[in-house]
């Protein structure tokens, strides 16, 4: 009898540390409930950055960044904050991540800050981080929500970086910096060419390739907005 | 005539939606119907006129660098211009609710057409990015004023342009995985090759 209750009680206590519920956790936003495509959050900074791949990388890490410490200081705090001035407080913890983010930059990449410039700062309205802060911190436990906000970074993060990604190459025609065309004219012969498309660069070609991509990823996971 | 210019360059030209992104999410969401649309395009409008000016003289006055010189020499080499971010955000926030409080008193029935979306606009990176574009390009306080109103003109118009697209669109059969969001994404683009045609006009 004893042997049976102490089985019980090994049992109860300490989910795995990724048991199925919290994988969840980080693979549900990056196709079924993505932030971008199916919540359409975190797209006002998203797309200026998205002429390069370079650039488009950095805004990734810090978004993921913010958002993941964003959420751990929340959820450490969900208790003692007063539910009248919340929007106040995540403000001022998200803008604090933020602040910290673009001093970095300008210490350890200074092209880099100069070529992002605003959209660095715009992080505190990025719609995502006040989101989940507000679904899913405000209610759980330090180490869900850290997931929780992993996992949606990472939605955003590969959203924006095939936009990216398209960009570059259609309107650039390199990848990371990298002269596809030219390299590939290399091997192929001199005549072959291929014409970049300034659409591309400008802010419409964002639009473009970021409908584009809904249409291909909402087809795949049968998703129809009303 | 320099800020006539200023003021025409931020409606068409640095359309805050069509060049610089911002706003968008309220933009996406916002844009089923005119009528809402014109809410939150005047509330966008009222708070850039706003806040741009008055973050100028917080910037001017005490986080740019040697800003403090007002207070005696020796504050003279202090540069707070690492707190924009957060003092932005909170002149930002703070506005928005004064705003909503002399509007509920004086004007009761704006505030019922403007009501909800007052708190949401202190979220609306179009604000911010408002600010922190005035900053960065050292405008002067007339100048920052004339932006402001200006921008907040120009996604008041882009707004309300979208709504009235998508309110047409209902009737047409569209494709199940571009219902929505993707559509709204492609006409967007449309809109912005047609804003485009202001580009080349040099103020």
């Amino acid at each position: 009898m004893s042997t049976e209750t102490t089985v019980a009680e090994v049992k109860k206590p300490a989910e795995a540390l990724l048991s199925k519920r919290r994988k969840k956790l980080i693979s549900d936003p990056l196709v079924d409930d993505n932030p971008i495509t199916i919540q359409v959050l975190g797209i006002c900074s998203a797309l200026a950055v998205t002429t390069q791949l370079q650039p488009t990388l950095v805004m990734a890490i810090s978004v993921i960044f913010v958002i993941v410490m964003a959420n751990l200081t929340i959820s450490l705090m969900r208790n003692t904050i007063p539910t009248r001035v919340r929007i106040i407080v995540q403000l001022a913890v998200v803008a604090t991540l933020v602040t910290l983010v673009s001093e970095f930059l300008k210490a350890f990449a200074f092209d880099m800050y100069k070529e992002l410039s605003v959209f660095v700062g715009l992080i505190i309205t990025n719609c995502i981080v006040m989101g989940r802060l507000e679904a899913f911190a405000l209610g759980n436990k330090p180490y869900d929500s850290i997931l929780d906000g992993f996992g949606s970074a990472l939605g955003y993060s590969w959203i924006i970086l095939a936009v990216a990604f398209f960009r570059e190459l259609l309107g650039s025609g390199s990848v990371f910096g990298v002269p596809v065309y030219d390299t590939l004219a290399g091997f192929i012969g001199d005549d072959f060419s291929f014409a970049t498309n300034g659409l591309m660069v400008s802010p419409v070609g964002a639009f473009i390739i970021l409908g584009l991509i809904i249409w291909v990823q909402r087809t795949k996971t049968g998703y129809v907005e009303h | 005539m320099e800020l006539f210019n200023l003021g025409i360059k931020s409606i068409f030209i640095d359309n805050m939606v069509f060049a610089y992104f911002l706003g968008m999410c309220s933009f996406l969401a916002v844009s089923k119907k005119v009528s809402t649309a014109l809410g939150l395009g005047a509330a966008v409008i009222f708070v850039l006129t706003v806040t741009t000016p008055t973050n100028w003289l917080l910037n001017e006055f005490v986080l740019k660098e040697g800003a403090l010189a007002w207070l005696g020499d020796s504050f003279a080499t202090i540069d707070l211009s690492f707190l924009r971010f957060i003092m932005f955000i909170a002149i930002i926030a703070a506005m928005v609710q004064l705003v909503e409080m002399v509007v509920e008193k004086f004007a009761p029935a704006l505030y019922g057409a403007l009501g909800i979306f007052l708190p949401l606009i202190a979220v609306n990176c179009a604000i911010l990015g408002g600010s922190l574009f005035m900053a960065q390009r050292d405008y002067t306080l007339a100048e920052a004023t004339v932006y402001g109103f200006g921008s907040g003109t120009g996604f008041f118009l882009a707004i309300i342009a979208l709504a009235a697209i998508r309110e047409k669109l209902k009737y047409s059969n569209v494709p199940n995985g571009l219902k929505g969001l993707g559509i709204t994404m492609l006409l967007t683009g449309l809109m912005g090759i047609a804003f485009m045609s202001f580009m080349g006009i040099d103020l």
